[in-house]
């Protein structure tokens, strides 16, 4: 019986614990939109949706939808206080101009550099679609990636070098998985925190790429105590 | 309806605002289906959502070529004429095909950006280092046609959105050659308060008073 990992929610709840008060923030689709749930009581962020919103809402209740006010994943969605609308130019102004303070995007690898291949797997049927993830994850000052350590078929995601189309290059600073906290740096991999019941070395085997770290690796903690 | 859309010929390039089922111009998709312009060259986020928005131009096969930022899993009829060849794609980052219009309306030919450096979108383009980081050309973007969604106009085409509705559809107003909006509502000139215009009618050339349909 292989150990439990983190499941998804518990991989966002702890993606959650990164966001700083005050923080300009948006969350690409899969995990990172789970985050929004997750995000600490004394904390207040404001989400940004690239067809034009900032200062996004939890999801509508039944009955109160409306449908010109959706998010990036069309999903009916509800405003907070010092919201505004703009059209998509001025939402893309915001994520390649740098004026986002952490945008939080899944993947399908993460290179040792920082290369985020996160909008085709190869041989995949139909089109594929880029959205608006190269914006996102040039201009964020700060990209965190939430993925599954590894692929459903057990291949690794953190790998040397992507092998799958990239969304962008050098542009990821920190991974978050069911394994591990990871930070990219200038010296390649830092493990900074291992799932609770991992060795530093169980989540090494499951990286392709050198990891950093040296002693005992805190715990990866999911809430504020 | 379909006296906005008569002149539309085959062959022709045409923008459609829209994002996430909202702020799409249904009803001149609808109009533009019942004309049955063929061979066209379209410019939109997505593809369609079964036969709703473009869906129904892609079922009527009247599309040829796309540039789109996220074709979208539920374009049926533009997946199975990927599949098949028979659609060309180009395929966009999204802010960059907001941009790309941008740079069209506002008479920039082609404009330098760090989006894409690296990957497929980069394939073909010129390169250069600025200021010691990577850039890409893109060139800028514009179509005969624009259709948009608009909330509202007054009688001379100044324009007011209705919240997330607003996305790709004053971007668009800027660059085609006619640019033909759809609104729920047509007020006296004079009556929409300035401060509040997002797009000014000198964008505007054709509107179309038509109760909006959405593709939820």
């Amino acid at each position: 019986m292989p150990k439990a990992r983190l499941t998804r929610e518990q991989i966002a709840e702890r993606a959650a614990l990164e966001l700083p008060d005050g923080a300009y923030v948006n969350l690409g689709w899969g995990i990172p939109n789970l985050i929004a749930a997750y995000v600490p009581k004394d904390v207040v962020v404001y989400f940004h949706s690239e067809n034009g919103i900032l200062g996004m809402g939890p999801r509508a209740k039944p009955g109160e939808e409306d449908y010109d006010l959706v998010d990036a994943m069309k999903v009916p969605v509800t405003l907070v206080p010092g919201a505004a609308y703009f059209s998509q130019v001025d939402a893309h102004v915001m994520t390649r101009g740098g004026h986002l303070d952490i945008c939080i995007l899944g993947g399908l690898q993460v290179s040792e550099k920082g290369d985020l291949a996160n909008w085709r797997v190869p041989g995949a049927k139909g089109a594929g679609g880029i959205g608006g993830a190269m914006d996102i994850s040039v201009g964020a000052k700060r990209l965190i990636v939430t993925m599954e350590h590894n692929a459903k078929d057990g291949q690794r995601k953190i790998v040397k070098t992507c092998s799958f189309p990239l969304t962008a290059i050098e542009c990821v600073n920190t991974i978050i998985t069911d394994l591990a906290v990871i930070d990219v740096t200038a010296d390649g991999l830092v493990l900074r925190e291992a799932a609770p019941g991992f060795t530093p070395e169980e989540v090494q085997a499951q990286s392709e790429p050198k990891l950093r770290y040296s002693g005992k690796v805190p715990e990866m903690v999911l809430r504020k105590k | 309806m379909d006296l906005a859309v008569a002149d539309i010929p085959d062959g022709a390039t045409v923008m459609f605002g829209g994002f996430g089922g909202a702020g799409f111009p249904n009803n001149l998709i609808q109009g533009l289906a019942r004309r049955g312009a063929r061979n066209l060259s379209v410019i939109s986020n997505n593809c369609g959502t079964g036969d709703g928005e473009l869906g129904i131009l892609f079922k009527n096969r009247q599309i040829r070529h796309v540039v789109a930022a996220f074709p979208g899993p539920g374009a049926t009829y533009f997946q199975q004429q990927f599949d098949a060849g028979e659609v060309e794609l180009e395929l966009v980052p999204q802010g960059i095909l907001c941009e790309r219009m941008r740079a069209f309306g506002a008479g920039i030919p082609a404009f330098y950006s760090p989006v894409g450096v690296g990957t497929d979108v980069a394939k073909g383009k010129e390169e250069r280092v600025i200021r010691g980081e990577r850039y890409i050309l893109e060139q800028a973007l514009g179509a005969d046609y624009a259709f948009i969604k608009a909330q509202r106009a007054d009688r001379m085409g100044n324009l007011v959105y209705r919240k997330a509705a607003r996305n790709f559809n004053p971007i668009m107003a800027t660059a085609a050659k006619i640019t033909i909006v759809e609104v729920d509502e047509v007020v006296e000139t004079g009556t929409l308060d300035p401060e509040m215009i997002v797009t000014p009618s000198i964008y505007v050339n054709r509107i179309v008073l038509a109760k909006g349909i959405h593709n939820a």
